[in-house]
């Protein structure tokens, strides 16, 4: 880990317009969320890929609109809660 | 030990992930003209067709919903995985082709690596290859094949020759396999089938590296938490004002037209039942119903360029927050926006809902959108309304539309409170890049509409119109001679008896017989009281227009009361069938009708009481 910016945080919490890479995916408890964190992964959510938050609902910032790759995918922030993710410098 | 059979591919299946093409080169494999769009779950059921291969051979083609992975979430993804993991009675195919979006292979060739453990024949398709080639992307085709160990093969699916190497192929033998068992598979294997996408994307694709996707810049406002609600409501406003000011001064061209060629009949034909049947049924019913093509088309031209831009993901996002409040998600957007054009297509397209409580609730309150069908019937009684007044005129269809939109969130809040599940369904919605709108696929998908009014016009309007025809001049065996001769009618023995029910609500026997030809038409509203107004008129007087009539001769709590009727009426037996269809429940079909006609019943009760005793004051 490099510096006090670049520790892992949940994607529902990353800042718009910002890019940072995917670190690891947290695997829920509950049947239903492990299901849609499956999907993420399918879409794209892994480890070391590039992602950003393009577009934010209000209020709330629900839902969100990340670019994975060269697809966005609009989440809802409970999903995207279990993507951590890391700022890129 | 089994020897390896080869034979020519019979049957070939496209499988894919969603909004990567596979209905567009299905048409253009076929020569089919199956619906195609810019977002993901266009197609919600299996389609069958026949291509010639290059050297003629006929090959049966089967197209698919798309699937972000067999591993399904949705109905229409999990119709696509039993098709082809043998779960459906349908025989495997002979050869899978994998259809994949060349300017989006990251997020796709995860579906080719997962398609692959299936076993079968199978083929790679890179699809829209004209536009990878335009943003300069590079794929090393033989690299990915051997990378695959499957044949790779490229089309542009928007060009008339775009799927001529797919038809060679077809005519080269594939070898029969084995079919391995499909099981659902654990987050390490999802894992590791990433990790050799990643890394086969990386061996075999070189993308050129851009500052700013232009979707992106397109985004910023359209998807902006104030101005993309400013840009949604334009784009609802301008679609509102062009249906009903350009497209209505096109319908009275048409109408015109239509009495003038009655006003002729009329001169030159001598008087007999086919000059009734002619005037009165065909021309001033059928007629009447026609002129509102222009209207239909230009909302159905509206809707499909929208379709095709990638908007309407987008619309969805946007509406997501606001439509929670009502128990629904964005997810319910584009089935119901498709409801403004009919119900059913609507119906259809929640097949992509996840979560089957949201699905249902959508269903439930697609007939409640304002569907094109409703458009004549709404503009009839509202320019007999207000005759000379556009302005109120106008005001009153805005709120037609919004009253059924209303009335739809306030049911779904009713079905969330009483449901007492407070899950949140999920989102995973694909916003694809923008698209113009291709102008050819525009002018064949309106044409396609244009002749479904025509063919229903001709067909059941014209039919029912026929019969409503016969019932109204045939006299009742108990008639007298008094009255008009639609109440000396069989038709109106009918009217008379369901006065009983219609009467409190202040529907005449004339609007009752109308309502019944109705149920499988809603247009035949229109048509039937176009006829049973033209045989109680003055013969020499079809050019008269039904408006004129209703505007004279219905009091002011009785048009209300209609027009509120047919907000809310389960006025369409198709809705039926498909609510049974889709939910497999003919108890879901009884309460939609039920709940449908008890809010119209009620609504035109207090709107056709309060207005007399207002009026009367």
């Amino acid at each position: 880990m490099n510096g006090s910016s670049a520790h892992p945080v949940p994607l529902d919490q990353l800042p718009e317009e910002r890019w940072a890479s995917v670190v690891d995916v947290v695997v829920p408890i509950n049947n239903r969320d492990r299901g849609l964190v499956l999907r993420l992964v399918e879409l794209g959510f892994v480890p070391g890929e590039r992602v950003c938050v393009v577009a934010v609902g209000r209020p709330g910032r629900e839902p969100l609109a990340v670019r994975v790759g060269h697809t966005t995918f609009a989440l809802r922030r409970h999903e995207a809660s279990f993507i951590r993710v890391i700022l890129q410098p | 030990m089994a020897v390896a059979t080869i034979a020519l591919p019979a049957r070939i299946a496209l499988l894919g992930n969603p909004n990567c093409g596979k209905t567009a080169l299905f048409n253009l494999l076929t020569g089919s003209r199956q619906k195609v769009a810019n977002y993901a779950g266009v197609t919600v059921e299996r389609k069958e067709g026949t291509l010639h291969t290059a050297e003629g051979r006929r090959v049966s083609v089967l197209d698919l919903p798309g699937a972000y992975s067999l591993n399904a979430l949705s109905h229409d993804e999990a119709m696509t995985r039993d098709v082809i993991t043998g779960q459906s009675s349908e025989v495997l195919p002979d050869l899978l082709v994998c259809v994949t979006d060349a300017t989006n292979l990251r997020l796709h060739l995860r579906m080719v690596l997962e398609a692959r453990q299936l076993g079968l024949p199978m083929v790679v398709v890179l699809n829209k290859m004209d536009r990878a080639r335009k943003f300069g992307i590079a794929i090393d085709e033989e690299g990915l094949s051997n990378a695959l160990g499957v044949p790779v093969l490229s089309t542009v699916s928007v060009h008339a020759h775009g799927a001529d190497a797919l038809r060679a192929f077809l005519d080269r033998p594939v070898e029969a396999t084995t079919p391995v068992p499909w099981s659902a598979p654990k987050l390490e294997q999802v894992l590791a089938t990433q990790q050799e996408a990643q890394r086969i994307y990386q061996e075999t694709v070189t993308v050129p590296v851009v500052d700013k996707d232009p979707s992106d810049r397109i985004d910023r406002v359209l998807m902006h938490p104030f101005w993309g609600f400013v840009v949604l409501a334009l784009v609802l406003f301008t679609t509102f004002v062009a249906v009903f000011t350009l497209g209505s001064r096109l319908t009275d061209f048409i109408e015109t037209g239509t009495g003038a060629l009655g006003g002729l009949l009329m001169d030159h034909m001598a008087e007999g039942p086919l000059r009734g049947l002619l005037v009165e049924g065909v021309i001033g019913g059928v007629g009447s119903v026609l002129a509102f093509l222009p209207q239909i088309l230009i909302l159905f031209l509206f809707i499909l360029a929208l379709e095709a831009s990638g908007y309407l993901p987008r619309a969805a996002f946007l509406l997501d927050r606001p439509m929670s409040k009502a128990g629904l998600s964005g997810r319910s957007f584009i089935p119901l926006l498709s409801s403004f054009a009919c119900a059913i297509p609507g119906i259809m397209a929640t097949r992509t809902i996840v979560n089957w409580r949201d699905r249902l609730t959508t269903i439930l309150i697609a007939p409640l959108m304002a569907c094109s069908a409703r458009i004549p019937v709404y503009t009839l009684l509202i320019a007999a309304l207000f005759p000379d007044e556009p302005v109120s005129g106008a005001l009153v269809m805005v709120g037609l539309y919004t009253l059924g939109i209303v009335a739809a969130m306030a049911v779904a809040w009713v079905i969330k409170r009483s449901s007492g599940d407070r899950s949140r369904s999920p989102l995973l919605m694909e916003l694809p890049a923008y698209q113009w709108p291709d102008l050819r696929s525009l002018v064949i998908g309106l044409y396609e509409r244009a002749m479904i009014f025509i063919r229903r016009v001709g067909t059941v309007i014209l039919a029912l119109t026929i019969v409503m025809w016969a019932l109204c001049t045939i006299p009742s065996p108990r008639s007298t001679t008094e009255g008009t001769p639609i109440a000396r009618s069989l038709a109106g023995e009918v009217g008379h008896a369901l006065q009983h029910v219609f009467a409190p609500i202040g529907f005449n026997a004339e609007i009752s017989i109308a309502l019944v030809p109705g149920m499988a038409a809603r247009e035949v509203v229109v048509s039937s009281l176009g006829t049973v107004y033209a045989i109680n008129g003055d013969p020499g007087d079809v050019e008269n227009r039904l408006r004129e009539r209703i505007a004279s001769e219905w009091s002011l709590a009785t048009k209300l009361s209609l027009l509120l009727w047919l907000v809310f009426a389960p006025q369409c037996l198709s809705t039926f069938v498909a609510v049974k269809r889709e939910t497999g429940s003919w108890r879901t079909m009884w309460i939609m009708g039920g709940y449908l006609f008890g809010l119209a019943y009620l609504a035109s009760l207090i709107t056709y009481q309060l207005t007399t005793a207002i009026t009367a004051l």
